[in-house]
């Protein structure tokens, strides 16, 4: 499988990164030199194979749904690069 | 006091502070200077030398009292994919900018309740995903072997320039393995998603281990491939590995992927015989192309392992070949999803857009590198509907046949797989990968089938290139038999000699 140019602008939108015009035949070369490398593995015989969840078997560990580690508002918003008043701060969401 | 501290091993020193002949005080001093003088080499992003100084006071103290811990005083390197509390973490990455984490990662955390000293943090490819260091928003790290025919001066006005020509020291850990081989600190952290802690020590010339998944924790660590990612030590001898494995591996009920059995004292199989044990040649490993030298190599390690008593046995691991592109789709669609997080809301940096959309598109626009951006847009792409079951369900099935391979392996008694650990010595700083991407990932055709199968591998030093390069052999191992490794790594260290690692000319 490869893909289009029309492809490539569809997958950088799905994954938040603006891409200019000029970098599209470039990372569609790329993408495409990736899917080719992956090709091969349409040729190997899955049939009856459970595909792979936990590489080491082991259950989830439940626990109680609790607090267990507060660090304070001051602490989560102390890295954000815009906050007020414990808040996130972000562009305008709603008119 | 001894001439120069920054040559003794990490056991060697750690005997040398507790029998008080050495202050941890002098001993992290004399790596803070070799630090210094190191910076041409840019192992080192953030060095800090006044919270080394300070930990090492309390080391001596606690010495003074009696109350020494496994690693009290020894100076060791972060690699910067780490959380450490207060201390910059970006995992190389402009996204970060700025980002100081307000908690530590358990397993730096458990190197300072052992004692340990911490020296600074190390370049790193960014968000680990590279095998030469080039992909660092911090520039790539030149690795302390020179290249054949190279003068101290070439190196030196290299150096001073871009480094192109220069060795890349691997990747992703190449500021930890080029720390380590340059004396800069007694061992590092590292982590390794598909071989980058054996890749890269193999190309320096020390030793690395990626435990079994499950023996570390991954907990504030920065998450490249959840399924994939684990932590473990890179230094100078297959001792000094097992010593620092210790402190690092152990149960964490933050990672919920983290396995609660007891930690081994693995120094104590350093040195075990390894008579009888039953070692296992993957025929498939031997592909196409591969340099003669890196067979002699192979040729060699077998040889020192019968001399030594082990059983050599011809064994097939079928699935081999698929490793490499399944891992492709596995790894880059784990690290859309984790590195999705980074949108200029919570941390890091944040580029200004129109609505909120574009500030989210030109933040990873411009926060993430090249390599980065095109890994989540394929991971993007495979678990993009219409294409989840044909990519990442079919790779996720392969995986099993992966793990299959070596559980039959394992099944008819073989205690470890030897094989070569890359396919070639150190290449040159802009010799591989600007055009094709994928020329780059071919380094890790004999390291990724472990971490897609979960298990422990080591990377041994087996000798020199025919150009005088450190080439290193891999040792692959059952599920939490860590110790097995140890043991068989020492036979070959033993046999191959201690490396003799470059004298400083940076």
């Amino acid at each position: 499988m490869s893909v289009d140019q029309a492809t490539v602008r569809r997958i950088a939108h799905l994954a938040r990164i603006a891409v200019r015009d000029e970098e599209v035949p470039h990372l569609q070369e790329e993408l495409n030199a990736i899917l080719a490398f992956v090709e091969e593995l349409s040729a190997v015989d899955v049939s009856g194979v459970e595909a792979m969840t936990s590489v080491i078997p082991m259950r989830l560990p439940l626990r109680k749904d609790e607090v267990t580690d507060h660090a304070g508002a001051d602490v989560v918003t102390g890295n954000a690069p815009g906050a007020e008043d414990h808040f996130f701060t972000v562009p305008k969401v709603v008119e | 006091m001894m001439s120069d501290l920054t040559k003794l091993s990490l056991a060697e020193a750690r005997d040398a502070v507790a029998s008080k002949k050495v202050s941890s005080v002098e001993l992290t001093k004399a790596h803070i200077d070799a630090i210094e003088k190191a910076r041409g080499l840019n192992a080192f992003i953030v060095e800090t030398p006044e919270k080394a100084l300070d930990m090492a006071k309390a080391s001596d103290a606690r010495i003074a009292s009696g109350k020494a811990c496994p690693l009290e005083g020894l100076p060791l390197g972060i690699k910067d994919l780490y959380a450490t509390q207060g201390v910059h973490m970006q995992a190389c990455s402009h996204i970060l900018d700025g980002f100081k984490p307000p908690y530590e990662s358990t397993v730096t955390s458990q190197l300072w309740r052992d004692g340990a000293v911490m020296l600074g943090k190390l370049n790193m490819d960014e968000f680990a995903m590279g095998s030469s260091n080039e992909t660092s928003y911090y520039g790539p790290v030149a690795s302390p072997w020179l290249p054949p025919g190279w003068d101290a001066d070439k190196g030196r006005s290299a150096l001073k320039g871009d480094k192109k020509g220069l060795l890349v020291p691997g990747g992703s850990s190449g500021g930890s393995s080029a720390a380590v081989a340059a004396h800069l600190c007694l061992g590092a952290t590292a982590t390794d998603t598909g071989g980058s802690i054996r890749q890269p020590a193999a190309f320096t010339g020390t030793v690395g281990i990626k435990p079994t998944y499950g023996r570390c924790s991954r907990w504030g660590v920065a998450a490249f491939a959840s399924s994939l990612d684990q932590a473990g030590p890179i230094a100078r001898n297959v001792r000094d590995c097992a010593i620092m494995l210790r402190s690092m591996a152990g149960y964490d009920p933050k990672d919920s992927t983290s396995v609660n059995a007891p930690v081994p004292d693995y120094e104590k199989a350093v040195g075990a015989s390894i008579k009888g044990k039953k070692i296992g040649i993957p025929k498939e490993y031997r592909i196409d192309g591969m340099p003669a030298e890196i067979e002699a190599l192979w040729q060699q390690g077998i040889e020192w392992l019968r001399a030594a008593g082990a059983e050599i046995v011809d064994i097939s691991l079928p699935h081999t070949k698929t490793a490499l592109p399944a891992y492709y789709i596995v790894a880059p669609a784990e690290a859309s999803s984790n590195l999705a997080r980074y949108d200029g809301v919570r941390y890091g940096l944040r580029v200004p857009g129109k609505d909120i959309s574009s500030m989210y598109e030109n933040t990873r626009a411009e926060g993430f590198g090249r390599e980065v951006r095109r890994r989540i847009m394929i991971g993007t792409y495979v678990l993009s509907a219409g294409y989840y079951d044909a990519y990442y369900v079919r790779a996720q099935k392969i995986r099993t046949l992966i793990k299959r391979d070596f559980e039959l392996a394992y099944q008819d008694g073989i205690d470890a797989i030897l094989t070569p650990a890359t396919p070639s010595a150190a290449f040159g700083i802009g010799e591989k990968g600007s055009g094709d991407p994928v020329e780059m990932y071919l380094n890790d055709v004999f390291t990724v089938t472990v971490n897609m199968a979960g298990l422990p591998g080591l990377a041994v030093p087996g000798g020199l290139s025919a150009s005088g390069l450190p080439l290193g052999l891999q040792l692959i191992g059952r599920p939490f038999e860590e110790e097995t490794l140890f043991s068989v790594a020492e036979v070959i260290e033993q046999a191959a000699g201690r490396m003799s690692l470059p004298k400083a000319w940076w």
